[in-house]
């Protein structure tokens, strides 16, 4: 086996190593630990000495020993010490796959999003937490602490280690998802630093949504957030120009939208939306869907995409969601309607002053012909924004209206 | 997010403190910086010298000119910063006042967002 696909195993195989551990010892942190120099050892070892039979039983007697020596080690711990010294490393693993519960454990309600998502990327993932805060441009000392806080919170609310039951597994289901869908934005969403590893970061949020898929394949949303980072990520390498400007969406060459990705996440769309329940990740993946099914930014159906954005905005109200809905809107019926729809928001203090809606109304006055009116917004909007690529295309925008 | 913290000082205002008014005000950021580096929001702090001593530069036909003092004709000056990484903009509004400085009158702390960062993280 060639390193990578070693990575590739030894990346599938930590959270079901890490999993298996806690189920039997209880601790995340020492267990946390333990499975990592594990994962380490092997991948010294393996290139060199060929993968074992049993690529999982090695990593958990491995990581087992690598626990039990070190509670040895540990003074304070002299009491638990004799309890487990005596434990025999089994000589079966027992075959469940524990990633989703762990997944679910890194994604615990008592932490902040930031927290759930850099755990989850170190347990669940896989990552290094140098590699999670090169990702997130911190210093690896930031991450260590937010990671290590992380565990003690858990530890403190005493969480068991299993699949919550009923309402609280549907509930923490979707924080998972939203962890899921933030790690992606992190790595799509361009901005400063190192493009690279954002984009290490929307990949890893896709493995980890394709996971989750393939244990919950019924669950329509589980199936609509793994559609939409597929659909979008198909954008990727039309999104910007080589100088790393923005290109909007009719403007993307789309000869180089991903086919492939494409064609797999509207296979997804259509599997989820025939299930009984429709959901905010379901329609926005049937809306990425219905943008990626038209050959040209004009042969658009907008019609369709503005009914999918009536739905969502029904389902989950939100701001954002009737912004978009007034793009779709000044397509069906002029930008005067869009423009209307978008002055309802003017009272809503989550707008207030945002980019996204200054830069809309920019678009749509312009349409109007008030470039007077757009060129205002488009100064504005830039002056807003915290991306750099998003303020050069808005003061791009801004110049070619004043002209 | 991550978000500069500035603090803005006036050194007649400092002056005026009396010993152990300045002695509470290390004490808080002391604590503050501790509570950051716990919760994994500290990336950086940095204090200033006293304004007095800097220095302007400019070059002139290729000579450079230097002189003494601060550049601005102000009161308040740039003391230092932190730099931080948080949830958002309400915690970072947030923990900015938890800084010692914003509860003295004539100090200030300014909270924005960074847009562009390179550099070693770990200088």
């Amino acid at each position: 086996m060639t390193a990578p696909v070693i990575e590739d195993l030894l990346r599938e195989l930590t959270p079901q190593v890490l999993g298996a551990l806690i189920r039997r010892h209880g601790q995340f942190e020492g267990c946390e630990d333990a499975v990592q120099e594990a994962v380490l050892a092997a991948a010294l070892q393996w290139p060199a000495e060929g993968v074992p039979d049993n690529p999982r039983g090695w990593l958990v007697a491995v990581a087992s020993r690598r626990l039990i020596d070190q509670m040895r080690s540990d003074h304070a711990r002299r009491e638990r010490e004799s309890a487990t010294a005596n434990e025999v490393v089994p000589e079966d693993v027992p075959d469940t796959d524990d990633t989703l519960v762990l997944l679910f454990l890194c994604c615990h309600p008592t932490l902040t999003a930031a927290s759930q998502t850099a755990l989850t990327l170190r347990a669940v993932g896989g990552l290094t937490t140098a590699e999670i805060a090169r990702a997130f441009l911190v210093p690896e000392a930031t991450m260590a602490a937010r990671i290590s806080r992380a565990k003690q919170r858990i530890k403190a609310a005493g969480s068991s280690f299993g699949l919550p039951d009923g309402a609280d597994r549907e509930e923490r289901l979707r924080v998972v998802l939203h962890v899921l869908y933030l790690i992606f934005n992190e790595g799509y969403t361009a901005s400063s630093g190192s493009e690279l590893h954002r984009a290490d970061l929307a990949h890893e949020a896709i493995r980890l949504a394709r996971m989750v898929h393939a244990q919950l394949p019924e669950d329509g949303e589980v199936t609509g957030l793994l559609a939409l980072m597929l659909l979008t990520d198909a954008r990727r390498e039309a999104r910007t120009t080589a100088a790393g400007d923005l290109v909007p969406l009719d403007e993307q060459d789309r000869a180089r939208w991903d086919r492939g990705l494409i064609e797999e996440g509207i296979e997804l769309v259509k599997a989820s939306l025939a299930g009984p329940a429709l959901g905010p990740y379901q329609l926005q993946a049937a809306i990425a869907a219905t943008h990626a099914a038209a050959a040209t930014a004009a042969a658009t159906d907008w019609l369709q995409v503005h009914a999918l954005y009536l739905i969502l905005e029904r389902i989950a109200p939100n701001p954002m969601v009737t912004l978009n809905r007034a793009i779709a809107l000044a397509e069906t019926e002029g930008p005067p309607a869009g423009l209307a729809l978008l002055s309802t928001l003017d009272g809503d203090e989550r707008m207030a002053g945002h980019h996204r809606l200054l830069s809309v109304r920019a678009h749509l006055l312009e349409k109007t012909g008030d470039t007077a009116g757009a060129y205002e917004h488009y100064r504005r909007a830039a002056k807003s924004t915290a991306s750099i690529a998003e303020r050069r295309y808005l003061e791009a925008r801004a110049s070619r209206v004043r002209t | 997010m991550k978000f500069l913290i500035s603090m803005h000082i006036n050194p007649a205002v400092i002056d005026a403190l009396t010993d152990q008014e300045k002695a509470a005000i290390g004490d808080g950021h002391g604590k503050f910086i501790e509570a950051l580096k716990k919760s994994g929001e500290l990336i950086t702090t940095q204090a200033l010298v006293d304004p007095s001593q800097a220095a302007v530069v400019s070059v002139r036909n290729g000579q450079p000119v230097v002189t003494d003092g601060p550049f601005l004709e102000s009161k308040e000056y740039l003391g230092g910063f932190y730099l931080i990484d948080c949830e958002n903009k309400e915690r970072a509004i947030e923990l900015a006042s938890q800084i010692p400085d914003t509860a003295i009158e004539g100090l200030g702390v300014e909270v924005r967002q960074v847009m562009f960062a390179d550099g070693q993280l770990e200088a």
